[in-house]
C-alpha cells in the first residue's frame, strides 16, 4: 500500500457529496462572467467609449482598488479590468471551502477516521481534495474561456485569462491545505484562508491605486505590494493586452511550494489534532460563561477577532495610501475637477467613503456568517441540552443576536479608527479624522444588519436552507452593488439591496431616515425570525 | 396524587413519518418508570415533546401540572434532561459544560458535583471536543444529578458506558429515588430497566402497548422450565399454557404461559420430581412477545422503523 491508496475512490466520493454545491458555484461564477462581458458589450460598444472608461478608470483610485489595474481598452481588456478580480475571488473562495470541507471537516466529523480505517493511504485524503478542486477550477477555466470566445474575444487572451482566474483559484486551495493543517477546526481553517484572501485582496488594492498610470492613461504599472499576492499575480497576465504569459509560472510555483508544504505539515501530526497540543483546559466555568449571552460570547468570540484583524488591516491599509493618492491625483487637474464634479466632494472623502463601504461589505460578511451560528449550533444538536434548561427560545435568539449586533458594531468602529488614525498620522491630524471617519464606518451597521435580519428570518421560518438564503441574498445584493449601474438596473431592483441606500459618507452627508428605515427592516426581520422559531420543532441532526 | 407526567393520544409526524401514533403515559411522582422499546419506538420523540422541543399534532401532555410547550422555561427549572445524543461545544471542557447546564437550570450543588465527577471518573478539564460518546453522556448525567430538581427525564442515559459506570449510574438513579424524585428513564436495555424500574410502559410504533409493574408485566411471559424425573411424564402436552415441549424419556422441557405454572407443577410432582429449574421471565421474553411475534407475522414490514 502506498500513501496514495484509495485517492481515485475518496475523489469519487468527494465528487459525489459535491454534486450540488461545486456546480451551482461554477454556474454562478460563470453567469457572472457571462452577464458582465455581455453588458460591457452593450454599453461600450466601440472604441472610444472604451479609451474614455479606462482612462478614468487608470485615474480613479477608487476602481484601482475595487476592481484592479486598467491594461488597454479592447474589449477583453475592459472585462480583464472589470471582471478579473470578482471571478479570481469567487474561485478562491470556492476552492478555500471544497479543500477545508474533504480534509479538515471530515476529520472533524469522524469521517476521515472510517475512511483511514479502510485501505486508503495516509496522504490520500489530502490528495483528493486537491485533485476534487483542481477538476472544479478546470472546468472553471473552460467554461470561461468558452464564455469569453462565445463573446466574439481572441483565442489566446480568453486563454489566458480562463487560466488566470483557475490559477488563483488553486493558489487558494493550496492555501487551504496549509491552514486545514494549522487549525483544529475546520471554521478555525476556513477562517485562516479567507483571512489570507482578504490580505491578498488588500495588497493587490494597495499595489494597483498607488500604481504609475503610462501610455496617456490606457495602462497602470502596479507598485510592488501587487506582487505579493496571487491575485495580484492572475491579473498581471494582462490578458489581451500584453499578454504575460509568464505570471502563470509564479502561480504555479507558488501552488508546489504549499502543497509541499502541506504534505510535509500533514505527516507530522496526527488525525484529528492541530498543530498546537491540547492544554487541559478549566476545571470549572468562569461566572461570565454562566449565562445565554456568555455562552454565545465565547461561541463568537474567535470568529470576531479574526473579522476585526481584517478589517484592521483593511482600514489601516486604505488609510495609509489616501493621502498619497489624492497627491498624484491632484497633479492632474483634470481628473480631480472630474471628480470634484462627480459630487463636489473632494477626492479623499470620495475615496474613504468607498474604504468604508467595502468594510461595510466585510462587515455584512461576518454579520451573516455569525447568524447563520444559530442554525450550526441547531444543526449539531447542541442547542437541544440547552432549550432542556430554564432558557426560553427568545432568551437564547436574543443572546446570539446581541453578540452579532455588538459584533458589527465593533467592526466598523475598528474600520473607522484604523483608517483615521493612520491616515491622522500621515497628515498630521489624527482626532478630527478619526471622529469623520468613525461617523463614516457606522452609518454601514443598518445595512449590515438587515442581512443579519434576513438570515434570522431564514434561520426561524426555513432552517434546513438558512444558509443558502442567507449567503444567496448577500451575494445578490453585492452584485447590485458592484455591477448595478453597469448592468443599468431599474431602480426598483437597487432599491431591494441595503447597501444601496447607505450614504456615502464621508463624501457625502449621512440623513437619518434612510438609516431608520434600515434598522426597522432589520428589527421586523428579527422579529418575524424570533416569532418563528418559537412556534416550529427544534430540527434535530 | 396527581402524576408527575401524563399524556394522552400523543401524535406526531414527521413528514411522512408517524412518530408517535396515539401514546399514553403516566408516570407517577415518586417512581422510577422505565420507558422501553426498540429503536425508532418513538422514546425520544416523547420526550421531547414532553420538553416542548417538539410541538405534537394531537394529544395532551402534563409536565408537573403544567403544559410542556407553554410552560417549557418554568418546568424545566423543576426538571433535568439528559438526552440520547449528548451534543456538547467543542471548545468548552467538561467541568465548563456541566456548570453552564446546571446553571442555565437554576443553579448546582458544588459539593455534589465533586462527588459525581469522582464517582463516573471523568476529567473535567477535558475539552469536550476530545471526550468519547461515554464521556459526554457522563457531562449530561452529571450536570443533571448535581441538580436539585423534581424530575430527570433520561433518555437512553447508558448506551456508551461502560459496566462499571452502569453500576454507578444505577446507584445515582436509587439514590435519587430515595430523596422521593421521579425518574423517566427510556431504553432499550431490558437489564437496565429491570433492575431499576418500578412499573414500566412498552412502547412500539409510537403507541404504549403495555403499562404496569413489572410484576403485572409478567403475566404475560412465559416460564422456562426443566425437569428431571423418575417416571416419564404423560399428558403434559394436553394441559393448558404449555408450549415447545421437549420429552426425553425422565426428562423434559417446556415454557408454560405464568399464569397456569401452579397447575402445571401440580401434575408434574405426580411422577416422582429428581430436579427442577425454572427461569424467571425476563423483558426480552416480554420483548419477543410484542415485537418478535409479530414481526414474524408481519414479513414485509421494513426493519428498523
Ligand atoms: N427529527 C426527525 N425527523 C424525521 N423523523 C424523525 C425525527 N425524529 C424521529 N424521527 C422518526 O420518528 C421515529 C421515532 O424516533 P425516535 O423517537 O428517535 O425513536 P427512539 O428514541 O425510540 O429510538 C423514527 O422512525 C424516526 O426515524
Ligand atoms: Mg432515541
Amino acid at each position: 500500500m502506498t500513501p496514495f491508496t484509495g485517492t481515485g475512490r475518496l475523489v469519487r466520493l468527494a465528487l459525489r457529496r459535491d454534486r450540488i454545491q461545486l456546480p451551482s458555484w461554477l454556474v454562478g461564477l460563470s453567469l457572472i462572467l457571462w452577464v458582465t462581458v455581455s453588458s460591457i458589450v452593450g454599453f461600450y460598444p466601440g472604441e472610444a467609449e472604451r479609451v474614455r472608461l479606462a482612462m478614468t478608470s487608470a485615474h480613479s483610485p477608487v476602481t484601482l482598488m475595487t476592481n484592479g489595474l486598467v491594461s488597454g481598452a479592447s474589449l477583453g481588456a475592459t472585462v480583464m479590468t472589470q471582471a478579473f478580480v470578482s471571478l479570481a475571488v469567487g474561485a478562491a473562495l470556492m476552492s478555500i471551502l471544497a479543500v477545508v470541507r474533504h480534509t479538515r471537516q471530515n476529520e472533524e466529523t469522524g469521517r476521515a477516521e472510517m475512511i483511514g480505517a479502510g485501505i486508503v493511504g495516509r496522504d490520500a485524503s489530502l490528495t483528493a481534495a486537491l485533485i476534487t478542486v483542481a477538476l472544479a477550477n478546470l472546468v472553471l477555466v473552460a467554461a470561461s474561456v468558452l464564455v469569453l470566445v462565445a463573446s466574439g474575444l481572441p483565442l489566446g487572451g480568453s486563454v489566458l485569462c480562463g487560466l488566470g482566474i483557475g490559477a488563483v483559484g488553486l493558489a487558494f486551495a493550496a492555501i487551504a491545505a496549509v491552514t486545514a493543517q494549522i487549525a483544529e477546526t475546520s471554521r478555525g481553517a476556513n477562517a485562516l484562508a479567507v483571512a489570507a484572501l482578504g490580505i491578498a485582496f488588500v495588497l493587490r488594492a494597495v499595489g494597483d491605486a498607488s500604481g504609475k498610470v503610462i501610455d496617456g492613461g490606457l495602462s497602470v504599472v502596479s507598485a510592488w505590494p501587487t506582487w505579493l499576492s496571487p491575485i495580484g499575480w492572475g491579473q498581471q497576465s494582462r490578458a489581451f493586452d500584453r499578454d504575460q504569459w509568464w505570471v502563470l509560472g509564479i502561480l504555479a510555483l507558488f501552488v508546489v511550494v504549499l502543497v509541499s508544504g502541506a504534505f510535509v505539515l500533514a505527516s507530522r501530526r496526527d488525525l484529528g489534532a492541530g498543530m498546537r497540543a491540547v492544554r487541559p483546559g478549566r476545571p470549572a466555568a468562569a461566572p461570565a460563561l454562566l449565562s445565554p449571552s456568555g455562552l454565545a460570547w465565547r461561541l463568537h468570540r474567535g470568529v470576531l477577532i479574526g473579522w476585526a484583524a481584517g478589517v484592521a488591516v483593511l482600514g489601516a491599509s486604505y488609510g495609509g495610501v489616501a493621502d498619497e493618492i489624492s497627491e498624484m491625483l491632484s497633479d492632474s487637474p483634470e481628473i480631480a475637477q472630474y471628480f470634484e464634479q462627480l459630487g463636489g466632494a473632494s477626492l479623499t472623502d470620495t475615496f474613504f467613503a468607498v474604504t468604508m463601504s467595502v468594510a461595510g461589505i466585510a462587515a455584512a460578511a461576518y454579520a451573516v456568517q455569525a447568524t447563520l451560528r444559530m442554525r450550526s449550533e441547531e444543526a449539531a444538536g447542541r442547542v437541544e441540552p440547552l432549550l432542556g434548561t430554564a432558557v426560553s427560545r427568545p432568551r437564547w435568539m436574543a443572546a446570539n443576536i446581541g453578540v452579532v449586533a455588538l459584533g458589527t458594531l465593533v467592526l466598523m468602529v475598528v474600520a473607522g479608527v484604523t483608517a483615521g488614525v493612520v491616515y491622522g498620522l500621515v497628515v498630521g491630524d489624527v482626532g478630527s479624522n478619526v471622529t469623520t471617519l468613525i461617523g463614516a464606518a457606522l452609518v454601514q451597521v443598518p445595512a449590515a444588519l438587515v442581512l443579519a435580519g434576513v438570515a434570522v428570518a431564514a434561520f426561524g421560518l426555513l432552517p434546513r436552507w438558512a444558509a443558502a438564503i442567507s449567503w444567496a441574498s448577500f451575494a445578490a445584493c453585492l452584485v447590485v452593488l458592484q455591477l448595478g449601474v453597469i448592468l443599468d438596473l431599474p431602480q426598483a431592483v437597487l432599491d431591494l439591496s441595503p447597501f444601496t441606500h447607505v450614504p456615502a459618507a464621508p463624501a457625502e452627508d449621512a440623513t437619518a431616515l434612510p438609516l431608520f428605515a434600515l434598522l426597522t427592516a432589520a428589527v421586523a426581520l428579527t422579529a418575524v425570525g424570533i416569532t418563528a422559531f418559537r412556534r416550529r420543532d427544534l430540527a434535530l441532526p | 396524587m396527581t402524576p408527575a407526567i401524563s399524556t394522552s393520544g400523543l401524535v406526531k409526524t414527521f413528514g411522512s413519518t408517524l412518530a408517535l401514533d396515539g401514546l399514553d403515559l403516566t408516570v407517577d411522582a415518586g417512581e422510577v418508570h422505565g420507558f422501553l422499546g426498540p429503536n425508532g419506538a418513538g422514546k425520544s420523540t416523547t420526550i421531547r415533546v414532553l420538553l416542548g422541543l417538539l410541538r405534537s399534532d394531537a394529544g395532551t401532555a402534563t409536565v408537573l401540572g403544567g403544559d410542556p410547550w407553554q410552560d417549557a422555561v418554568a418546568l424545566h427549572r423543576r426538571l433535568a434532561y439528559v438526552p440520547g445524543e449528548v451534543n456538547l461545544w467543542p471548545n468548552l471542557t467538561g467541568g465548563e459544560a456541566i456548570d453552564l447546564l446546571g446553571a442555565l437550570r437554576g443553579g448546582l450543588d458544588p459539593k455534589r458535583r465533586t462527588q459525581l465527577l469522582e464517582r463516573f471518573d471523568l476529567d473535567p478539564t477535558k475539552k469536550c471536543r476530545a471526550y468519547s460518546k461515554g464521556n459526554r453522556q457522563k457531562v449530561a448525567v452529571v450536570a443533571a444529578f448535581a441538580s436539585d430538581v423534581e424530575l430527570y427525564l433520561l433518555d437512553e442515559p447508558t448506551s456508551g458506558l461502560d459496566p462499571l459506570m452502569d453500576a454507578v449510574f444505577r446507584e445515582c438513579v436509587r439514590e435519587a429515588k430515595d430523596v422521593g424524585k421521579t425518574i423517566l428513564l427510556s431504553s432499550h436495555v431490558l437489564a437496565e430497566v429491570e433492575a431499576l424500574a418500578d412499573r414500566v410502559t412498552i412502547i412500539r410504533r409510537g403507541v404504549s402497548v403495555e403499562s404496569g409493574t413489572l410484576g403485572e408485566l409478567r403475566h404475560l411471559t412465559r416460564t422456562s422450565i426443566s425437569v428431571e424425573t423418575g417416571r416419564p411424564i404423560t399428558g403434559l402436552a394436553e394441559l393448558p399454557g404449555v408450549h415447545d415441549l421437549i420429552m426425553d424419556s425422565d426428562q423434559a422441557r417446556f415454557d408454560v404461559d405464568t399464569v397456569y405454572v401452579g397447575g402445571v407443577l401440580r401434575h408434574v410432582a405426580q411422577f416422582d420430581v429428581r430436579t427442577l429449574t425454572s427461569t424467571p421471565p425476563t423483558l426480552e421474553e416480554l420483548f419477543l412477545r410484542h415485537y418478535g411475534d409479530e414481526l414474524a407475522r408481519e414479513p414485509s414490514e421494513p426493519a428498523g422503523t
